[in-house]
């Protein structure tokens, strides 16, 4: 078979620049060079303005092919057998507070309510853990909601977002009307939410306040919010952090909380942070500690000590010994040989 | 809507009747025409929210002021809750006390209150394991305050521990834990199971000792008890009743939070066993097929180990709290409405099928004496009026009986069957010779106090349980029992239905009329 136009192209134009004992590279590159339209993207003549094509990614990218049947079969056999095992092997998880969703256990024959749950992120084993830990029936039907600019800029990651963990493409500075109906018309369809509320992993390993596109959608849908937090997901792969260091997790569920009468989100916004400020203080301490100083408000902030600098770190650093990542496992006993 | 009890004529049509048989069951035909089967009435709605139907009971109690009201800073609270032996079968996570415990302590927190404890009150029961007491309590709880030393089981036999707030007019000792005497609030949470249950057995019974419960825990107290489920006609509930009235003079201020569950007893798939046999589908009779073939294969071990991990889809039908009388009358109108049946005259046997499960062998044995005390003691009194059964009629109970006692949590219950049992069968004998070297014996005591063991005293009351309706038949036999358990205990052994029906014809002559107990789920017999 003869060789194609361009590469015969190239090489007569090799033979014209005698490019002998050249390399390869900068003959195909001078050769190119050389090579006209059809072979190369047109210029674009003066004067002309030509259309911008809207880009597929990012906040357009579909998700729908994700949610059908052959896409949630491999899911589940991705979540249920290599996820689930990387995730116990790396963060070890302890799951407290499942209880408290006992009342919103479907019956015989029933589906299960939608549920937001907001957990706080430090961690992209934040996802896995919820994942884990969510229970069933809603972890078989939850869409998470993911950075459009972050999971979503190429067609591969989108497409294993979409794939691994049923992601869909959230605007995390705005919550956009398209958003926002698109997220009503998952509940609507039965399926329940995992957003992060602080918009994208902690910077300093403190948390972050939370942005209210929960507590709207929650407004909007009516469909509950589930405070959670995770402890010790930072410590094992925090932002910034190259390498995982294999640690132990905690994830603690909160009572299932709705708007009340008259509540604007932005107090409900407040509302949910509380929430899940106070579950952070019941897996740092104890139930009835948190609970005592939930009635006088004064739960640790999961946004940390105000000052700055490196008392901050270094306060960050006695938090997290109070916690799963300061837990270390008992060492072996080791009994001497007598032989 | 639920389906009220009901009590089905046997006829040819009839489908046989399930039966008990301890960890496993079996289908009975009984004589057409002159045998009937009491059905429990099927489980009410529960409350859908259950969380706000316990903040509202809290901030609206009865003839009491608000839980909150109650509280202030730098008190000494105790709350105290029903042991391991309440609900049967032990219901699914979270259980309702904790869902109540978490209430108070939510109240107690946005009071202040710091000096909290809680105690399991269980008298004289064996003390729970930490799974069962994080089951109970759930982990929250527990973790809080377990560590510390704020949650801990009631110890009868603590000679530091009781306090003695007098006596009764009819001379009963009143005594009960120290920690909850000296509180400026006691919160009693309970659950009721039976009518029998809540009001003042709760405190009087739950928190105290072997001095208190001896003056209604024995022979006469229960032969006058007709029936327990009968507050009116119960010496029990009277002795209890005159001891809250000391608790209510010299003891701490009592909250009273009284819970009732429903008759949901049994998940997926044991379902069918709380079903009407003549509405088993081809599901529930292969179910039965299936697990009936299994359990005869299955050792014993394993079939105890499935059966005691089977958690009870109970639901929480009410909730009432305040003080403690008012409470309990409330509290029994909503037993009664879930379940009472209807049932017309007495009859010359009643026949019951014995579960793998009674309050005290909760993960444990089911040994002899408390195959007793579940057939004569609970089974036999769950009447209200007249008993089921005539007086010199026959039980006819089927079980297993083996011989097999829990060694650690039944010490004393091997030594009850095996010394006890070979001299006599007699109550009032065996409560007058024996009780009070069983009761005494420091081993026995040592075991209540740091192991797991029911006091040494326990199957006493168990025997004493049964008085009663020993009183009151001409003959109890045991169908398919260990023939020299069934002996020791003063039974008669039998191999079939037919054959029990063929020896109980020597007592109530060749054409008895028969009632069939279907519990569980339980039904209290409103006997005209």
């Amino acid at each position: 078979m003869k060789g194609s136009q361009p590469l015969r192209e190239m090489r007569l134009a090799g033979r014209a620049i005698g490019a002998k004992g050249r390399s390869m590279t900068m003959r195909a590159k001078r050769a190119m060079g050389s090579v006209g339209f059809p072979y190369r993207a047109p210029e674009v003549p003066a004067g002309v303005t030509v259309p911008e094509v809207p880009s597929k990614l990012e906040a357009n990218y579909d998700t729908a092919w994700a949610r059908e049947a052959p896409a949630r079969a491999v899911r589940r056999i991705m979540q249920a057998g290599p996820l689930r095992l990387f995730v116990k092997v790396v963060a070890d998880p302890e799951i407290d507070g499942l209880d408290r969703l006992a009342d919103y256990r479907p019956g015989k024959d029933e589906d299960p309510p939608s549920l937001i749950f907001t957990p706080n992120h430090h961690s992209h084993l934040d996802t896995g853990l919820c994942l884990m830990a969510i229970p069933e029936p809603w972890r078989s039907k939850i869409v998470v909601g993911a950075a459009a600019d972050y999971f979503f800029t190429t067609r591969f990651s989108a497409a294993a977002s979409a794939l691994m963990l049923n992601a869909i493409p959230i605007d995390r500075e705005t919550v956009s009307r398209k958003s926002s109906d698109f997220a009503k018309q998952l509940v609507d369809e039965g399926w329940s939410l995992l957003l992060f509320p602080e918009g994208g992993r902690s910077p300093d390993g403190w948390g972050q306040p939370f942005k209210g596109g929960a507590a709207y959608l929650s407004a909007r849908t009516g469909a509950p919010i589930v405070p959670v937090y995770i402890d010790g997901a930072g410590a094992i792969f925090g932002k910034g952090m190259k390498r995982l260091k294999p640690g132990r997790t905690r994830v603690v569920f909160g009572h299932p909380i709705l708007p009340v009468d008259g509540e604007n989100t932005r107090r409900f916004n407040e509302r949910i942070e509380q929430s899940v400020t106070e579950l952070g203080d019941e897996a740092l301490s104890d139930w009835w500690g948190a609970r005592q100083r939930a009635a006088e408000r004064k739960n640790p902030a999961l946004t940390g000590p105000e000052y700055r600098g490196w008392r901050r770190q270094w306060a960050l650093s006695e938090h997290r010994k109070l916690g799963k990542a300061g837990q270390r496992t008992r060492q072996k006993r080791t009994w001497p040989k007598f032989d | 809507m639920p389906r009220p009890g009901f009590v089905l004529e046997v006829d040819r049509s009839t489908p046989p009747t399930l039966f008990w048989r301890g960890e496993n069951f079996s289908l009975e035909k009984l004589p057409a025409g002159r045998s009937r089967v009491i059905y429990a009435p099927e489980p009410l709605p529960a409350i859908k929210d259950v969380d706000a139907a316990i903040r509202h009971a809290l901030a609206n109690p009865i003839d009491s002021d608000p839980l909150k009201a109650l509280m202030f800073p730098g008190m000494k609270l105790t709350i105290a809750f029903d042991d391991i032996s309440l609900p049967l079968p032990k219901m699914r996570r979270p259980d309702i006390r904790q869902r109540v415990i978490e209430a108070v302590l939510d109240t107690a927190a946005e009071v202040g209150v710091d000096d909290v404890h809680i105690i399991a009150a269980l008298a004289l029961h064996r003390r729970m394991t930490e799974d069962e007491l994080r089951h109970a309590l759930g982990d929250r709880v527990y973790d809080a305050f377990a560590p510390r030393g704020q949650l801990y089981q009631h110890d009868a036999e603590d000679p530091n521990g009781m306090t003695s707030l007098g006596q009764t007019p009819h001379g009963e000792d009143v005594e009960i834990n120290k920690r909850a005497a000296e509180s400026d609030l006691l919160v009693y949470v309970n659950i009721n199971l039976v009518a029998m249950d809540g009001g003042w057995k709760s405190t009087a019974t739950g928190l105290s000792s072997y001095r208190s419960l001896r003056h209604h825990h024995n022979v006469n107290t229960m032969r006058q008890s007709r029936s327990f489920m009968d507050q009116h006609r119960s010496e029990l509930h009277h002795s209890n009743w005159r001891m809250g009235k000391v608790l209510k003079e010299s003891g701490p201020r009592i909250f009273q939070i009284e819970t009732t569950i429903n008759t949901d007893t049994f998940p997926a798939p044991f379902e069918f066993l709380s079903k009407r046999e003549w509405e088993w589908g081809a599901k529930e009779r292969a179910t039965y097929l299936a697990t009936t073939k299994a359990l005869n294969r299955t050792p014993v071990k394993l079939a105890r180990k499935i059966f005691h991990s089977i958690e009870a889809p109970h639901q929480m039908t009410s909730i009432q709290c305040g003080e403690v009388e008012a409470v309990h009358k409330v509290t029994t109108e909503n037993v009664w409405k879930q379940q009472l049946v209807e049932v017309k005259g007495q009859t010359d046997i009643l026949t019951m099928g014995i579960p793998f499960i009674s309050p005290y062998n909760v993960h444990s044995i089911m040994n002899p004496i408390l195959v007793a005390c579940m057939g004569l003691g609970y089974y036999f009194n769950m009447y209200k009026g007249k008993p089921l059964v005539r007086e010199g009629g026959v039980v006819i109970m089927t079980h297993p009986t083996y011989p097999d006692f829990h060694p650690v949590h039944h010490p004393s219950y091997i030594d009850f069957f095996e010394q006890v049992l070979a001299d006599t069968t007699d109550p009032a004998i065996i409560e007058a010779k024996y009780e009070k070297q069983f009761a005494e014996d420091e081993w026995y005591k040592h075991l209540y106090r740091t192991g797991y063991a029911y006091h040494g005293v326990h199957p006493f009351y168990m025997w004493y349980w049964a008085s009663h309706a020993m009183a009151h038949l001409g003959r109890t036999i045991v169908v398919g029992g260990d023939p020299r358990a069934v002996r020791r205990l003063g039974f008669t052994p039998a191999s079939t239905m037919n054959d029990a029906l063929e020896i109980a014809s020597d007592v109530v002559g060749r054409s008895p009329t028969i009632t069939h107990l279907h519990a569980p789920p339980l039904m209290v017999a409103d006997v005209s």
